[in-house]
């Protein structure tokens, strides 16, 4: 190994685990060409947690699904670990909103959707694991519908994390849960994060969240999406979020995007 | 509702009715229509003679072969025509034609292809449970949510497994009305196919009472076991949709 490395601050001495490659997209529909990414460069560090910022409609999923593999890049490439992404992978799972998981099982069977290549008495460590790590204890046999939000949630956490992938793709996984449930969810996937150091890319339309996440904010302009500034979040966990240099990194943020906060 | 006011009340509107069918008997004086009682003594000849169990067991029967044979045949259509946009927009025109068709107009070409026969009326339910099946499966595979969709392929799973773990579980609710319209018009269909095309069964007891002897007590008792019968059908196919695993379908249970 040379020694780029030494000035640079530690982490940076990890290779990029997800590099995004002069990535656009551009969708056909009724004859009519929409241009939804724009040369998109961006580079996500091995255990980094990347949040994509940026107004509704801008192509922060699209985006997401490229990586994810389940969306074709229009031109530029995607590559993880060296390897182009091909198509949807176990090792980089994809979180939706709630509503990806399954009504018609439990807790306990979601949890253990992607285990079916483990032996049976290893699967039912895992699921336990999981059920834990989440929170969920007690919960193992109730159906989605007999949860809130902020549980299906953490079902859905959980089901990903359970096949231990490297990466975690979350696009807007809190968007639909009331401001308080938001708020635990955000601590406890840093808690899950800290726990296990995934690469994880958070999309997500809210600066507040981003900023109280992030390693890495990459913030993003309107359609056709390009990567405004990516903005460096050098406050450690916890954060204070009333502390000067959170503001101060806030306040940036919404300038870049052209807002003034105040309401 | 307290527990006891679920039952009480029922029970009050259908004593009410049967007090009001019987009043309405005497005091019309009708030579035709039985009165309550004539209705009951009508049904415990049938039992004395041992008619009774064997018309209900045959109606049973034909629903269940005709019904059997659709789910058998119209679920894997279903699914295939779900699957594949492509099959099913070549399809669709053909069922959409074809599905508003009542059941009732093949009746005069099952009896040419069956003859007086069990074949006729378990035809003629087939043909009508067949396009409900179909269409509610097709719907149900064609609108499992892409997300769901995704998020079985993105752990690994073959096509298979998606789709025995996925897509079908996903459909079941659609499947399953369709499934119990299905049953509720096989049970309207085999009256009629029986008052036709056999010589067994609850329809054929309703025709045959009238056309050999004007037995009208006998009429209402066929009436009455079919609602009955239906009744019980139809309660037996709802208890599956409170399963656990299919009642998140039924939204407002
Ligand atoms: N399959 C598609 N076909 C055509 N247009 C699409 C498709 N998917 C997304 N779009 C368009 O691309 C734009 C970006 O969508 P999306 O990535 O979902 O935005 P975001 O997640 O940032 O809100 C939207 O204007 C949307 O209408
Ligand atoms: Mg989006």
């Amino acid at each position: 190994m040379a020694q780029t490395a030494t000035t640079a601050p530690e982490r940076a001495v990890e290779a990029a685990k997800i590099s995004v490659r002069g990535v656009s997209k551009i969708f056909k529909r009724d004859g009519k060409e929409v241009n939804v990414l724009d040369n998109i460069n961006l580079e996500a560090r091995k255990g980094e947690f990347v949040c994509i910022l940026g107004p509704s409609g801008c192509g922060k999923s699209t985006l997401l699904n490229i990586a994810g593999g389940f969306l074709k890049a229009t031109t530029g490439s995607i590559t993880i670990d060296g390897e182009e992404v091909n198509g949807p992978d176990p090792r980089r799972i994809f979180v939706f909103q709630e509503r990806g998981v399954f009504p018609w099982m439990t807790v306990e069977g979601n949890i253990g959707f992607g285990l079916f290549k483990l032996p049976k008495e290893e699967r039912r460590h895992r699921i336990a694991h999981y059920v834990k790590l989440v929170g969920l204890e007690g919960f193992e046999q109730a159906y989605p519908q007999e949860l809130s939000g902020g549980m299906k949630q953490r079902v859905e956490v959980a089901r990903a994390l359970a096949v231990n992938p490297d990466v975690l793709y979350l696009d807007e996984p809190f968007g639909a849960l009331d401001s308080i449930t938001r708020l635990i969810m955000r601590s406890e996937l840093l808690r899950m994060w800290e726990a296990e150091r995934k690469t994880i890319l958070f999309v997500t339309h809210d600066i507040e969240e981003s900023v109280q996440l992030a390693d890495r904010v990459v913030v993003m302009s309107t359609r056709p999406a390009t990567i405004r500034r990516i903005v460096e979040i050098d406050i450690p966990h916890p954060r204070d979020i009333s502390s000067p240099r959170y503001l101060e990194l806030r306040d940036s943020i919404f300038e870049e995007i052209g807002l003034a906060h105040k309401v | 509702m307290r527990r006891w006011e679920s039952y009480f009340w029922p029970l009050v509107a259908l004593v009410a009715v049967l007090i009001l069918w019987r009043q309405g008997v005497i005091y019309s004086g009708t030579k035709v229509f039985p009165s309550p009682f004539e209705v009951q003594r009508g049904l415990a000849e049938l039992i004395r003679k041992g008619l009774l169990w064997g018309y209900i067991g045959d109606s049973l029967f034909r629903v269940g072969s005709g019904y059997t044979l659709a789910i058998a045949l119209g679920i894997p259509t279903g699914i295939i025509l779900g699957w594949y946009p492509n099959a099913s927009s070549a399809l669709n025109p053909v069922i959409q034609l074809m599905r508003p068709i009542s059941p009732l107009a093949w009746i005069p070409l099952s009896i040419v292809w069956f003859g007086v026969s069990n074949f006729a009326a378990i035809f003629l339910i087939f043909m009508a449970s067949f396009f409900p099946v179909v269409v509610a499966t097709m719907n149900g595979v064609h609108n499992v949510p892409p997300m769901m969709r995704n998020a079985g392929v993105n752990f690994g799973l073959s096509p298979a497994a998606l789709f025995r773990r996925v897509i079908f579980p996903a459909a079941l609710p659609q499947v399953l009305v369709g499934l119990r319209i299905a049953l509720g018009i096989s049970w309207l269909v085999v009256v009629a196919a029986e008052m036709i095309a056999v010589d067994s069964g609850l329809g054929y007891l309703i025709i045959d009472s009238r056309n050999a002897g004007k037995r009208y007590d006998l009429v209402i008792a066929g009436m009455l076991l079919i609602g009955g019968i239906g009744l019980c059908l139809d309660l037996s196919i709802r208890r599956v949709e409170l399963l656990k695993s299919v009642r998140w379908g039924f939204r407002n249970e």
